[in-house]
């Protein structure tokens, strides 16, 4: 048996041992659904704190949404720049706790109540808000926390 | 029991998202975040046709558990944000201006939807 033909077996094997494990995603989709539950808990309860009248401008799921953009900053960069996390950190807390914290849906249905309702402007205000808010909140912690990373491993 | 059915509806909105994108994303080579997009539009759809009548069980499992977890404002602004650092400006205002108005018409018509259904 020649190198070559060795060669191919061993890759033909290690194919199948490739194959034989798909599953390297399935405790990153466990841990994506566990956090999504938690931050959707958080996001549920502090509805139940600070609970949006009907009509009103819904100052909750915006301050919501502003604080998960602040956060997730703080850790993608903490994360790409340190390197050094478990490789279930970033899907635990980035995809599920704050992907499920945070949420795009309630933000178009609450704009679409209040054009709905005739109120255009708190409508327009609130979509323009938010997106500003949100970008600037993330944008902010991103750049905050690597000049702070980026001194300390200095 | 209305924690329980925030949490179920979490529990599959959150990998549903993952999964999806993941899905999206493989399937495209361009830089703009379609995956995200995706989930995000859906997602205002489907609130929009809970939010119409659904009962109040049926809003709490499937609105604010599974859409609220399906769809997602933080990776979407960090998205953003990466776009724009990375330069591409236009994809990052595009995106922006796109999840933005997709989303708001995807409410409306899922509002209409549910009227119809739950009606």
């Amino acid at each position: 048996m020649g190198t070559s033909q060795a060669e191919a077996v061993a890759s033909a094997q290690s194919g199948r041992t490739r194959r034989a494990r798909p599953a390297g995603q399935w405790p990153v989709v466990a841990v994506v659904s566990v956090g999504g539950a938690i931050g959707a808990v958080a996001r549920y309860a502090a509805g139940l704190l600070w609970p949006t009248p009907a009509g009103a401008f819904p100052w909750t799921t915006l301050l919501i949404n502003a604080v998960g953009c602040a956060l997730i900053g703080v850790l993608l960069v903490t994360v790409s720049e340190l390197g050094s996390a478990h490789r279930l950190v970033r899907p635990f807390l980035g995809t599920g706790v704050l992907g499920g914290f945070t949420t795009f849906s309630t933000y178009t249905v609450d704009a679409q109540q209040l054009l709905q309702a005739g109120r255009v402007a708190s409508a327009l205000a609130y979509l323009a808000a938010t997106l500003l808010l949100a970008m600037a909140a993330v944008w902010a912690a991103a750049a905050t926390t690597r000049r702070f990373v980026l001194r300390r491993s200095r | 029991m209305n924690w329980v059915l925030v949490v179920a509806g979490a529990l599959v909105g959150a990998p549903l998202r993952y999964l999806t994108d993941r899905a999206v994303q493989s399937r495209h080579d361009s830089v703009f975040p379609w995956g995200t997009f995706v989930v995000n539009v859906v997602g205002c759809l489907l609130l929009g046709i809970l939010t119409a009548a659904a009962p109040a069980d049926v809003r709490l499992l499937l609105g604010t558990g599974l859409c609220g977890a399906l769809t997602t404002y933080s990776t979407f602004s960090y998205e953003t944000l990466r776009l724009a650092e990375t330069g591409a400006r236009g994809y990052a205002v595009a995106n922006a201006a796109a999840s933005v108005t997709c989303g708001l018409a995807a409410a409306f018509a899922g509002v209409a939807v549910g009227g119809w259904a739950w009606g």
